[in-house]
């Protein structure tokens, strides 16, 4: 689960990390009001940052410097309600409906730092750079020598010979402050450790992290931060459940979320319903392979319920792209006359529209088509994953036509 | 000889007195597996269906002498209770529980890989998990120890290590329809962080007498795929086929699967794939076509 950069800023804040000074505001009054209360602290410039998920707000334009009031307000009224379009929105781009207004802090010195679970080598990992604010991907591939990495053991975690080796590799210890930097970082390091782990991270990015300020007065400030969260782990942190924002997600998707149905949005036109993520993946592939394009992935899970399946179409029919519906279902303890009946009912329920065909395999398998055949349902029988996925195809065809 | 699991196999579930742990062990007995008893913390004493249920792990192996623990423990709680079964003597854990928090996961293999350490210097076979998120382990007409239909499984010469539940009855049911039964069947899971990898259970099925091919079922996310073909290519005397699921799939998102992401343009299907075919293993195109693809290669 993602959370917005103010609140990624916040939480650190709340385990004792100094963030940059700054309000989150909903409206244009709200900025405002930010605004006054920075100027209140002796703060004369100020950055508005665009508040959505995606990254590159910068290039897009979603993040500005403002040197009075009357820019601040000038530059709310841009920002505020944009559509913003960076290229990890895609080109429809993303509604900015919230901002963090925060004091300016023009960086001296950029890195990069980021922890991240790492599944090839059990354990968290951590990795940097002496220049930040730029595509670490990119940097990875590119320079890979100008990158850091190194791994944290689960059992005995960070150690402060993480700390020395990443303000080495950072040039901290050129500064006029070194020794006071050390101190600071340090602790910092070890602080977003122990953070990561306590609140289940599966990322943790500062991008970047900066020294602003000039020699003794040189400081270390977050200017960015990015949160990412084991899904799995959330029962255990209400808290962080509470952070999350909706709107930046796909509808269909936050619909499916509450029937506990695994669904991911896609751009084609053949809508699918499988059970088993792995099984829903290769259908989708299948699909492909004849010429089709997958308008979804659903994985119903191993206990369709007749409430799920409607569920199911429902959401699939609310995307008006989709031009026939493809269901394989491989009972394994679920039986497939339970399915069909599924099936049968909620096909019912939400008359449907598009041709719809259906793949049954596994438990009962007889059983579930016969009930599809007496339904009296127009619907399109399939005996293999193959025949499955050209009549779809076929039948899209037919549709569009 | 099947690997890992057989008709002798003593069994215990963890979580035995929940729905999903009763009913998955009474099909377990019903395919023949030996499952002796059950341990849910708290509920020791009583009886459910015929099973036996225990307070703890060391009190179930006392009772029983069962040597393989079946999980259905709910996802926060699993970690702690695959530790326990380790500790109390249990050498093969199928955790079956989907949802585990991967930093859960990730102590629970170092639990596991600091005792097989010491397990190797005293000459002890290694501590084993399956899964999670997986659908078990099955020696066919011999011992089912998980969630997948027994009845499309045949005894035969073919050995299957999938990351995925469906894709493997898929799988299953293919090789069955072509005449091709199966000797042992190993979900490993969809989690990126899992107790027994590909690599693994290469190993077991390479060296297995009953078994003449193997089947591959990976997916995108995660190198485990490219991994296991370099070893594949180095080490496996057995003709493999290979499927990977997730070549249609979007960057950056979750497949249902915890593990199924392509992160950082890794863990493409078409990586895997390339790494595969450079082997020389034989890749089927569609999922549709594993069991054909096999029968060619090995007729």
């Amino acid at each position: 689960m993602k959370v917005h950069e103010h609140q990624a800023k916040q939480l650190l804040n709340g385990h004792g990390i100094e963030i940059p000074n700054g309000y989150v505001a909903f409206t244009e009054e709200e900025a405002l009001e930010a605004g006054k209360k920075l100027q209140a602290k002796g703060i004369e410039n100020f950055v508005v940052k665009a508040q959505i998920h995606a990254g590159g707000r910068g290039k897009g334009g979603g993040v500005k410097l403002a040197r009075s009031l009357d820019e601040l307000k000038t530059t709310v009224s841009q920002i505020l309600g944009m559509t913003l379009v960076t290229h990890q929105t895609g080109p429809e781009g993303q509604l900015v409906r919230r901002l963090w207004i925060e004091e300016a802090n023009p960086p001296r010195q950029e890195s990069y730092f980021s922890l991240i679970m790492d599944r090839t080598n059990r354990c968290v990992s951590l990795l940097a750079a002496a220049e930040g604010g730029m595509d670490i991907e990119e940097m990875a591939e590119k320079s890979p020598e100008k990158l850091l990495s190194m791994t944290i053991d689960p059992l005995a975690g960070w150690q402060p010979y993480h700390s020395r080796r990443l303000f080495d590799f950072l040039g901290y210890s050129k500064e006029t402050a070194a020794k006071r930097l050390f101190k600071e970082s340090s602790k910092l390091f070890s602080q977003l450790y122990d953070f990561f782990v306590q609140k289940d991270c599966s990322m943790l990015e500062l991008n970047p992290l900066c020294l602003c300020g000039e020699g003794e007065a040189t400081k270390l400030i977050l200017l960015d931060a990015k949160l990412n969260f084991d899904e799995n782990a959330l029962p255990r942190h209400p808290e962080l459940l509470e952070l999350r924002d909706l709107d930046e997600e796909d509808p269909k998707e936050v619909e499916a979320s509450k029937y506990d149905l695994n669904f991911i949005s896609l751009d084609g036109n053949i809508g699918c319903m499988v059970n088993g993520a792995g099984l829903a993946m290769a259908t989708m592939d299948n699909i492909k392979a004849y010429g089709g394009e997958p308008a979804n992935f659903l994985d119903v899970g191993g206990g369709a319920t007749v409430e799920k399946v409607c569920a199911a179409f429902k959401i699939i029919l609310s995307d008006s792209k989709v031009k026939a519906i493809f269901v394989n279902i491989f009972g394994g303890i679920m039986k497939c006359d339970v399915i069909a009946n599924g099936i049968v009912t909620a096909a019912k329920e939400v008359s449907l529209a598009v041709p719809l065909v259906v793949r049954l395999e596994g438990t009962n398998v007889k059983a579930g088509r016969e009930i599809l055949q007496k339904s009296g349902l127009d619907l399109i029988t399939a005996d293999s994953l193959n025949d499955g996925s050209q009549k779809v195809v076929a039948a899209m065809q037919g549709a569009k036509s | 000889m099947s690997v890992l699991v057989n008709k002798d196999t003593k069994i215990i579930c963890q979580g035995i007195t929940g729905k999903a742990g009763l009913f998955h062990s009474q099909q377990c007995r019903e395919y023949g597996s030996q499952i002796v008893g059950g341990v849910t913390p708290g509920k020791g004493g009583q009886t459910v269906d015929g099973f036996p249920v225990w307070n703890s792990c060391y009190e179930a192996v006392k009772k029983s002498s069962a040597t393989v623990s079946m999980v259905f423990v709910p996802p926060l709680f699993a970690a702690d209770a695959v530790m326990e079964a380790f500790d109390a003597g249990i050498e093969l854990v199928v955790c079956i529980t989907e949802g585990i928090p991967v930093f859960d996961m990730l102590k629970v293999k170092r639990f596991i890989e600091s005792r097989n350490v010491q397990r190797a210097g005293l000459g002890q076979e290694p501590l084993r998990m399956i899964g999670p998120n997986c659908p078990g382990i099955m020696s066919s007409d011999e011992c089912k120890i998980g969630i997948m239909p027994g009845y499309i499984h045949k005894k035969g010469k073919v050995g299957i290590i999938s990351r995925s539940g469906t894709l493997t009855y898929e799988a299953v049911h293919q090789c069955t329809q072509l005449g091709m039964g199966q000797s042992t069947c190993i979900g490993i899971g969809g989690d990126p962080i899992q107790g027994m990898n590909f690599i693994d259970c290469l190993e077991l099925l390479n060296g297995d007498k009953q078994t003449e091919a193997i089947v591959m079922i990976g997916e995108i996310g995660g190198s485990a795929e490219e991994e296991a073909a370099a070893w594949i290519k180095a080490n496996c005397k057995k003709p493999v086929v290979a499927f990977i699921a997730g070549k249609t799939a979007p960057p950056g998102r979750r497949m249902g699967h915890a593990g199924a992401i392509i992160s950082g343009g890794k863990g493409t299907a078409g990586s895997k794939v390339k790494a595969l075919k450079a082997a020389g293993i034989a890749v089927a195109d569609s999922p549709a076509v594993i069991g054909q693809t096999l029968k060619e290669l090995i007729s």
